[in-house]
């Protein structure tokens, strides 16, 4: 188990896809609207580093009440020009295509959080911090101080992508499938 | 004349319907749990038991911290039984809309709820046909509530098959399941309706979504195992348990026709009933 804290130097270049991770630190919540905001106006936060967490959470208080991971592929090309400014690794679920892919490759890592785990992720997570809260709760960009939440690498910077993998046997799996039963 | 909103019978209906969707939101149903944990026994993929685990974790700490499974709360989707002699009104619609935007300020929910074009949040979960209500005969008047998030809806399909495809419905299930991959954060339960109407086959399929998961016919059983056979696993990280279970619902359809519906849900399978008590 590697533990990884933001700001995120090379270290996260030795990770191979599939690997158990825990990542402290500061990250920043984007979702659709604050990456384009972002892409309009600039990011907010310094960029060297970061890791970037695709996450709509309930904030309430100060505090953050739920915050699990929101489907990463929305994002799917609107992310190069977080790592082509030093953004090293992405958190969501269900993977990124392979544009995404390519642009990891030397310089960064996709890492997987467990979907629907909000509560877990909030329990181990501190508020620091906010903009473009105008784009509402779920949109805006939270900044968030993690304590060790468990992760997996799901993309690494060798092209190296557990979820592509999965993907091409799960259709090979599906071929066989049909002719065993006929369909 | 009172209001209509002053009568015991509409305050009811808004308790049953915030004390369901409370419930549903935090704690996941028993059988539910116990398939969870019979998964995380029996994985055998490391990243697929870790990732379960995360999954037991995450519950627990929705328990002890009083708040919602997922930050995904969902649309309320309500199923009101009624019992012989009891009419459907519009106002207990409104009651059911009260306790749905009681619950998303005290849980509190997420707000999920936006014009479908604009885009803009009603910010109260409720809207035009929010919530979604069907209303069904039973012994009873209660509320079940079957919070919807988007994840796994958004993977969900409709076919019209030919009703000489009729032995091919588990290669339209299983690739309805190898399409949405970890997309809807699997291990999933299947809502499948088959037979029907177009519109009729979907609304089985979520129906099918309210029964137990740990019993499943012979054909469901199969259709599990052809899921999991795909090897998707926890969130499409690869492993065994892809599907926690596949549920049938059928309806009688047209003989020209043979809709299937499947109704793809997260591992968060919340449902809850409550009676609708009128003192």
């Amino acid at each position: 188990m590697t533990d990884l804290v933001t700001p995120l130097g090379d270290d996260v270049l030795s990770l191979r896809a599939g690997d158990p991770v825990t990542l402290s630190g500061r990250v920043y919540t984007a979702r659709d609207e604050a990456h384009l905001r972002m892409q309009e106006e600039g990011i907010p936060f310094d960029p060297e580093g970061a890791a970037v967490y695709h996450c709509g959470p309930i904030v309430r208080d100060g505090r953050i009440i739920a915050a699990g991971p929101t489907t990463s592929a929305r994002m799917n090309t609107l992310t190069e020009f977080l790592l082509d400014s030093g953004v090293r690794a992405l958190i969501g679920k269900g993977g990124m295509d392979e544009t995404v892919r390519r642009a990891l490759a030397g310089r960064g890592v996709y890492l997987a959080f467990t979907g629907g785990c909000a509560a877990l992720a909030a329990s181990r997570m501190t508020l620091a911090g906010v903009w473009f809260e105008d784009l509402g709760m779920a949109e805006a960009v939270w900044a968030i101080d993690l304590d060790r939440l468990p992760l997996v690498v799901g993309m690494d910077a060798h092209g190296g992508d557990l979820f592509d993998d999965v993907k091409l046997q799960a259709h090979r799996r599906f071929e066989t499938l049909c002719r065993e039963h006929g369909w | 004349m009172s209001h209509p909103e002053q009568t015991p019978l509409y305050s009811a209906i808004a308790e049953a319907t915030q004390s369901a969707l409370r419930k549903a939101e935090i704690e996941l149903p028993r059988d539910i749990m116990r398939r969870l944990a019979h998964a995380a026994r029996t994985e055998t993929n490391p990243t697929a038991r870790a990732e379960l685990e995360n999954i037991l974790a995450n519950i627990s700490e929705a328990a002890a911290r009083n708040v919602p499974i997922c930050q995904d709360t969902g649309v309320p989707v309500i199923y009101l039984t009624l019992p012989e002699g009891m009419a459907y009104t519009s106002h207990m619609g409104d009651a059911v809309a009260e306790g749905v935007r009681a619950a998303t300020a005290a849980i509190p929910l997420r707000p999920n709820v936006v014009d479908p074009l604009s885009r803009a949040n009603t910010g109260n979960n409720c809207g035009r046909g929010m919530p979604a209500i069907h209303v069904r005969h039973g012994d009873a008047c209660d509320v079940t509530v079957l919070p919807k998030g988007a994840g796994s809806e958004n993977v969900s399909r409709i076919g019209m098959l030919l009703p000489s495809e009729k032995d091919a419905i588990g290669r339209f299930v299983a690739e309805t399941m190898l399409r949405a991959g970890g997309k809807p954060c699997p291990p999933v339960v299947l809502g499948v309706g088959i037979g029907s109407t177009f519109d009729g086959a979907a609304a089985l399929a979520k129906e099918a979504l309210l029964q137990p998961v740990d019993e499943m016919t012979d054909y469901e059983q199969e259709l599990c195992d052809a899921i999991n056979s795909l090897g998707i696993g926890p969130m499409g990280l690869g492993g065994d348990t892809t599907a926690l279970a596949v549920k049938v619902r059928r309806g009688d359809c047209h003989t020209a026709s043979l809709p299937v519906a499947v109704n793809v849900q997260c591992w968060a399978c919340r449902r809850a009933t409550e009676k609708v008590i009128v003192p």
